[in-house]
């Protein structure tokens, strides 16, 4: 029997050099579930999102402190780095197809993982591109380039590509914030629905969006989490004021 | 209103210097090309590019071979080091002394007048590494003094890599070597190729440091180690031995038609880059 | 900070202050006219019904435009929601009012059949409700709720009181049988009143503490 959190997070303190970017950050991210983090720019939400699949290693200078443990398993002390990131997948904020065609787009991550037979790949493609709710609008053009897309389709092709490394978790930094509003409500209607069977974790600037797709929400600031609850709860009745001044706008 | 009078007119003076100015370099550059090509078009024909310069020929065909011999035996020297270097500054190298120190020696390599790249590659790869006078001292020579611009556009195709293509790739879980060859290189792939032909541009054209380490045997190299002229160093020695004016022009048109050739390859691959 | 949103709100709470003194004054004059028998008086109360329909529909579009253009959260959201079901409470007050009215003119000018004492003061204790109940959604004062939703138990003591009294004078007055039996109703229009003043109330606590509460 699976344990209802994906993630348990303990004491973790992140730096960049002198700077502490996160502070005494403890919360259990719930599985097949959507967590959204808010607050207001350079809170650390970001930040805290890249620290579940380690992109944060990129920074010189970064150190991380405290327990992230996936599944049991300490991702800063226990698992190779590789196997991590094939487990957490990520979604970003522009969308970054790479230069190449839809195909290999998707094929990238299997590829990566040493999958070589053309018939599974082409299984492996077609099934995650149906998944991102891309498929139809794509499969008379697999092999032209993803670059040709529009914004939405490119970021539901990033999303299929992340789903085809089958990952437990994706984590999404903002992932509509360069998108028009019907292009919006599609990521969002996907996001609903792939909840079903992925934990997400979604940085949104959008209250709104929070609100909508949302079952949990922490709100960040300063590097530290002020308030974490069910999403109804902290956008109609949150319990500290810091969240009361931000959500209601009347912050700082 | 006389206000607005003086800097209408003073805006009109500066529009017509500025118009002026461009109109002068592209001029200046017609006339050159126009010069070379009227006064080369007469001597040039078939025979003269086909044949050989012994006796009573007076071909250009062996410096044609051996220009080409040059451009692509440098290329293949100097491209794998430049890239490798460029790789290692933007991808690998975080900002420290050993960077510093390599970004200042290639901005000083590139600096060098070429003259002293055929110095240096005179004494050491001709005398001391007793290559002689030869195709592989020379394109060694020239490698040198190519790296410099390999790496430098190099690095800048690498650098406007969006840093979103290297984050995907890795998020999904792809080691870093991977995310290079697979995503990076290809993306900067025209910049890169933009670069090297840049760099057989200035081989082709290159005399000082080509003259002094591959020698000036008017036959074609057979092999690395003889000695050959290129079509830069004959018409330099057509020029200023006063060989042959017309023979000088006809091969400066040829080495223009080259470096045009060239320039144009570059053009377009830049242009594919942006779109 | 978001000014705009503070400003409409304000201008909602006004409204709702003059909406809230309208169905006071019309609680009070319905009671005149039931007193000195004023018919005029009467169709003044049910003239004055339709300006409190009007200020409902008003702070209603208000609460619309607030919710569809500035994503009220927290607190905001909150109060918009709280104002919301508030209005259509007093508004079921004024409606009440109008029953009052509308029972006044029917008893006409025939002789009342004693002396109103009970009714008066179940009138009064009601519009003390409404206005205390309007002032602690303003103020948040949730004190203030608790001291009001105990006087509903003073208004259902009274309408029970009235009712038996009225009960036993109907077996030997059938000439006044009609009057009774309107006298009744104003009697239960009154006690209406009063729970509408409670829902406000649980409403107001609601917004101020973020919980539901069975008052």
């Amino acid at each position: 029997m699976e344990s209802r959190n994906v993630i348990e997070i303990d004491n973790l303190n992140l730096f960049y050099g002198d700077f502490q970017a996160l502070e005494d950050i403890n919360i259990e991210i719930e599985r097949n579930k959507v967590t959204a983090l808010i607050g207001p720019s350079g809170c650390g939400k970001s930040t805290f999102l890249r620290t579940l699949n380690r992109m944060n290693d990129l920074i010189e200078n970064t150190i991380v402190k405290g327990d992230v443990i996936l599944d049991g398993v300490d991702i800063y002390k226990e698992i190779n780095l590789l196997d991590l990131r094939k487990r957490v997948g990520m979604v970003f904020q522009k969308p970054n197809p790479f230069p190449m065609s839809i195909y290999e787009n998707v094929a990238y991550g299997p590829k990566a993982h040493g999958v070589k037979n053309k018939a599974i790949l082409d299984k492996i493609v077609e099934e995650n591109l149906k998944k991102a709710a891309l498929w139809d609008e794509v499969k008379n053009r697999l092999d032209k380039s993803a670059m040709g897309l529009s914004g939405g389709q490119q970021q539901r092709l990033c999303i299929a590509r992340a789903l085809a490394v089958e990952p437990e978790i994706i984590l999404m930094d903002e992932p509509t914030a360069s998108l028009d509003p019907i292009a919006t409500l599609k990521i969002e209607e996907l996001i609903n629905e792939l909840k079903k069977k992925y934990s997400i974790i979604i940085v949104t600037h959008s209250m709104q969006q929070a609100g909508r797709i949302s079952d949990k929400t922490a709100f960040f600031l300063m590097g530290e989490i002020i308030e974490y609850s069910d999403t109804t709860k902290l956008f109609s009745n949150p319990q500290k004021k810091k969240t009361e001044d931000y959500i209601t706008g009347r912050f700082g | 209103m006389i206000k607005l009078l003086l800097r209408n007119s003073k805006e009109k003076i500066i529009y017509g210097l500025i118009i002026s100015s461009a109109l002068i370099t592209m001029g200046i550059l017609f006339w050159i090309f126009i010069f070379i090509v009227m006064n080369g078009m007469p001597h040039l024909n078939l025979q003269f590019i086909f044949s050989n310069y012994s006796g009573e020929e007076t071909g250009i065909f062996p410096m044609i071979i051996n220009t080409l011999m040059v451009i692509g035996i440098t290329i293949i020297i100097a491209v794998p080091i430049g890239i490798s270097t460029a790789i290692y500054l933007v991808e690998y190298a975080k900002n420290g002394r050993v960077v510093n120190v390599i970004r200042f020696s290639v901005e000083l390599l590139a600096g060098i007048p070429s003259i002293i790249y055929g110095l240096f590659g005179m004494v050491f790869f001709v005398t001391i590494l007793n290559f002689n006078w030869s195709i592989l001292s020379g394109t060694l020579t020239l490698s040198i003094m190519i790296l410099p611009t390999i790496i430098r556009t190099t690095e800048e195709a690498l650098i406007s890599v969006p840093k979103e293509y290297r984050e995907g790739s890795l998020s999904l879980g792809a080691s870093k070597i991977r995310t290079i060859m697979k995503v990076v290189l290809p993306s900067a792939q025209s910049g890169i190729l933009t670069g090297i032909i840049l760099g057989m541009g200035r081989i082709s054209g290159e005399t000082a440091a080509i003259y002094l380490t591959a020698g000036m045997v008017p036959r074609i190299a057979r092999g690395i180690l003889e000695s050959g002229r290129t079509l830069s160093v004959h018409m330099y020695l057509l020029a200023k031995e006063g060989i042959s004016f017309e023979e000088a022009y006809a091969t400066a048109t040829i080495l223009l038609l080259l470096t045009l050739i060239l320039n144009i390859m570059a053009k377009i691959l830049s242009r594919n880059q942006e779109s | 900070m978001r000014n705009l949103l503070d400003d409409k709100l304000e201008e909602a709470h006004e409204m709702l202050l003059i909406m809230c003194s309208l169905v006071e004054e019309n609680i009070n004059m319905a009671m005149k006219a039931l007193i000195n028998q004023d018919l005029d008086l009467a169709d003044k109360v049910i003239d004055n019904d339709e300006l409190i329909d009007s200020y409902e529909e008003n702070i209603e579009d208000l609460c619309i435009e607030l919710i569809a253009t500035q994503n009220p959260l927290g607190s905001d959201l909150r109060k918009i929601f709280t104002m919301q079901k508030i209005i259509s409470d007093l508004e079921r007050i004024g409606d009440h009012s109008e029953n009052i009215a509308e029972i006044v003119k029917l008893i006409g000018e025939q002789e009342l059949i004693k002396p109103l004492i009970d009714i008066p003061k179940m009138a009064k204790i009601a519009i003390e409700m409404v206005h205390d109940c309007i002032n602690m959604y303003i103020d948040g004062n949730i004190e203030l709720s608790i001291e009001t939703i105990k006087r509903d138990d003073e208004v259902d003591k009274l309408y029970e009181e009235i009712y038996s009294e009225l009960i036993e004078l109907f077996n030997d007055n059938k000439e006044y049988k009609d009057q009774i039996f309107s006298l009744l109703l104003i009697g239960m229009n009154l006690e209406r009143i009063a729970d509408h003043a409670t829902n406000i109330c649980e409403r107001a606590y609601y917004m101020v503490e973020g919980e539901r509460v069975e008052l």
